[in-house]
């Protein structure tokens, strides 16, 4: 079913005589397409199963999963990444995914001491410190407040991480699949600290979650009321356990790590806390040893999903799309540029879609594939006109043991076999 | 003051601030009375910390060392520790005292996180074992790195850079590749068919090479 016959009008671009040229130099196309020609197709000739007998009733999935053959599109772990699957990572499949919306199931997580369970009941959130008056909320008090809806990327600000000294991981998914992009309803945390009354010394507010971990953060003020919100609904529906059920913190364009799942406490003070998870961990060590702190931003970025090592070209020759992601956290994307040949010329891929803020862009390159060799490259300029940079633009600055904050250009060598591999190119 | 409106929620009672606000800031506000030294501080380490950061905070297998690696963090592979990293002696109360044990945070009293505090720092060669951690002076206590953080500089340093003009054609004459993803061989292979998995997976558990931890 999936090698469906070539033919003319499938290929766009291309002349008769080069089409003829491709398909000889892929014995397999050529008997495939020889066969198809002169053989009905049973699928088509013969009555199906499914064209006969009867499929599920309505009541067969009141809460759908994927269709099974769709399994592989699922978030994986690397082991070996963390000491344990608690405080760990895994992988949102963007290799396999479209559009920009990420599918909540297979949104990838990052917990510090594991996905607690808290009910709507057991819900308590406290805002307290420098306020005129500290208060407690219970989760129907969140919902009667005036609401918004807005669609955001979350990264974590070690997506890529562990790519600084080389390509390492094989797939999009590993190396830029710690990412989800989710249309966010909640209450704005303008509304919120509205209630408590801020006062004017305050300039910063520290965020802590529920769980053990805690997770605390301290954000400046300017940022909490500018476009900082607290979310219970994702993708239309409430969020998941694991990413912070019934309330989390949305931080648009800022690391992942700010934005606190389970959030229990808004902390309005004079000075940043500096907790564990903005000194030991979300610091960012220069070549001298000396390290950034409080670098929020997450910085223009774009990859290809496909192809990827994860997504090799089985079709043969002819029309093939390249497609990927871009995102920045300083803006809107305005154009990504797509290169074939490592870097040497670029050509503007096509958006799906004009850029949002802070929000995961989709991008298209058609092109009319004829088995060559491709050092596949990608490159987001965002509203603010930052482009993209490579790895060594980005090792230039930094040395390599920064760990977090890794936006460089990403290469797919992809082989006349179609296969794909991470690599880096000089 | 921002005023609000609404009118929805209820005023927090001391208890409950006093129960969930136990940040501790870098000046020492939030630090509860108490106080431990090392000798105290080993006894708790050994019952309650050691299974997984080693006996003399060495860490173990994979969990983290908290102990060790001074003047390592010019190098291709520092080992940031509390000693060798961490600026304030703050963060390791608060952190310890919200959220260790991993697996049993929030059980353990004032004295014993001091004690926990100053045999990390004793174990970092930094205080004599009879050394008094306390409220009174963990916040004027200086660890080695204090001084090693400066706040993100993006702006000054990468974007003007960054945001020049981006190269179309002709960006350079030779493209070479320079490192393959598969000579690592680290890559998990597809848990589910196996079918265009990434070329050369191992699976798990193989030997990890140096990397940067997830966080």
């Amino acid at each position: 079913m999936s090698n469906e016959p070539l033919n003319d009008k499938a290929m766009i671009g291309t002349t008769r005589r080069g089409f003829l040229a491709a398909t000889a130099a892929t014995g397999t196309a050529l008997v495939a397409n020889a066969a198809s020609g002169a053989t009905p197709d049973p699928l088509i000739t013969e009555v199906q199963e499914w064209g006969s007998g009867l499929g599920d009733g309505v009541d067969a999935n009141p809460y759908g999963l994927p269709i099974r053959f769709e399994s592989d599109v699922v978030r994986r772990n690397v082991s070996w990444l963390t000491a344990d699957v608690i405080s760990s990572i895994n992988f949102t499949p963007i290799h396999a995914l479209d559009g920009t919306i990420t599918p909540q199931g297979c949104a990838f997580e990052r917990h510090h001491s594991g996905a607690i369970e808290l009910s709507k009941d057991d819900y308590r959130l406290m805002i307290n410190g420098l306020v005129d008056t500290p208060l407690v909320f219970t989760y129907a008090d969140l919902e009667r407040m005036p609401r918004v809806t807005r669609t955001f990327f979350l990264e974590c600000a070690a997506n890529t991480g562990m790519e600084w000294a080389g390509a390492q991981l094989n797939g999009s998914q590993f190396t830029h699949g710690m990412i989800h992009n989710m249309e966010y309803t909640g209450v704005t945390l303008r509304t919120l600290l509205e209630e408590a009354g801020v006062q004017p010394t305050a300039t910063w507010l520290f965020v802590e979650g529920a769980d053990a971990s805690s997770n605390g953060r301290s954000i400046p003020m300017e940022k909490a009321l500018d476009d900082c919100m607290i979310a219970f609904k994702a993708n239309g529906e409430a969020l998941r356990m694991e990413h912070g059920y019934p309330v989390r913190l949305v931080v648009p364009g800022w690391e992942g790590n700010l934005w606190v799942k389970w959030l229990r406490r808004m902390e309005a003070t004079d000075a940043p806390v500096e907790s564990r998870e903005e000194t030991s961990k979300y610091t960012d060590t220069m070549a001298d040893g000396t390290s950034r702190k409080w670098t929020w931003v997450m910085d223009a970025k774009s990859v290809v999903t496909s192809p990827s090592p994860q997504m090799p070209i089985t079709h043969g020759n002819g029309p093939l799309v390249i497609t990927g992601l871009a995102w920045s956290g300083r803006g809107a994307i305005t154009g990504v540029d797509v290169s074939m040949d490592g870097g040497k010329t670029w050509k503007p891929a096509r958006l799906a879609a004009p850029g949002t803020e802070m929000a995961l862009t989709r991008f298209y390159f058609d092109h009319n594939w004829q088995g060559e060799e491709m050092l596949l490259q990608s490159r987001a300029t965002d509203s603010t006109g930052y482009v993209q940079p490579t790895k060594a633009q980005l090792r230039e600055v930094r040395g390599e043991n920064s760990v977090y904050h890794n936006n460089c250009i990403q290469t797919w060598w992809v082989k006349p076999n179609g296969e794909a591999e991470n690599v880096e190119v000089s | 003051a921002l005023a609000g409106g609404l009118g929805l929620g209820r005023a927090a009672l001391p208890e409950e601030i006093a129960a969930w606000d136990k940040d501790v800031r870098p000046d020492g506000v939030g630090l509860p009375v108490g106080s431990g030294d090392a000798i105290v501080g080993e006894e708790v380490f050994a019952d309650k910390c050691a299974a997984c950061h080693g006996d003399f905070a060495e860490g173990v297998d994979n969990w983290p060392k908290l102990a060790g690696g001074m003047n390592t963090l010019n190098r291709d592979d520092p080992l940031k520790t509390v000693g060798s990293y961490w600026p304030h002696v703050s963060t390791l109360f608060d952190y310890i005292n919200r959220s260790m044990p991993f697996g049993a945070a929030q059980t353990l009293e004032p004295d014993e996180v001091y004690g926990i505090v100053a045999y990390i720092l004793y174990s970092n060669d930094l205080i004599e074992d009879d050394y008094v951690i306390s409220n009174e002076n963990l916040a004027a206590f200086e660890l080695p790195n204090a001084a090693g953080f400066f706040v993100d500089d993006r702006e000054t340093t990468e974007y003007a850079q960054f945001s020049a003009p981006a190269c179309m054609e002709n960006c350079k004459d030779e493209v070479k590749i320079t490192m393959h993803a598969t000579v690592l061989d680290v890559t998990p292979g597809d848990p589910t068919d196996g079918e265009g998995a990434p070329a050369g997976a191992s699976g798990e558990g193989g030997a990890a090479p140096a990397a940067a931890e997830p966080e």
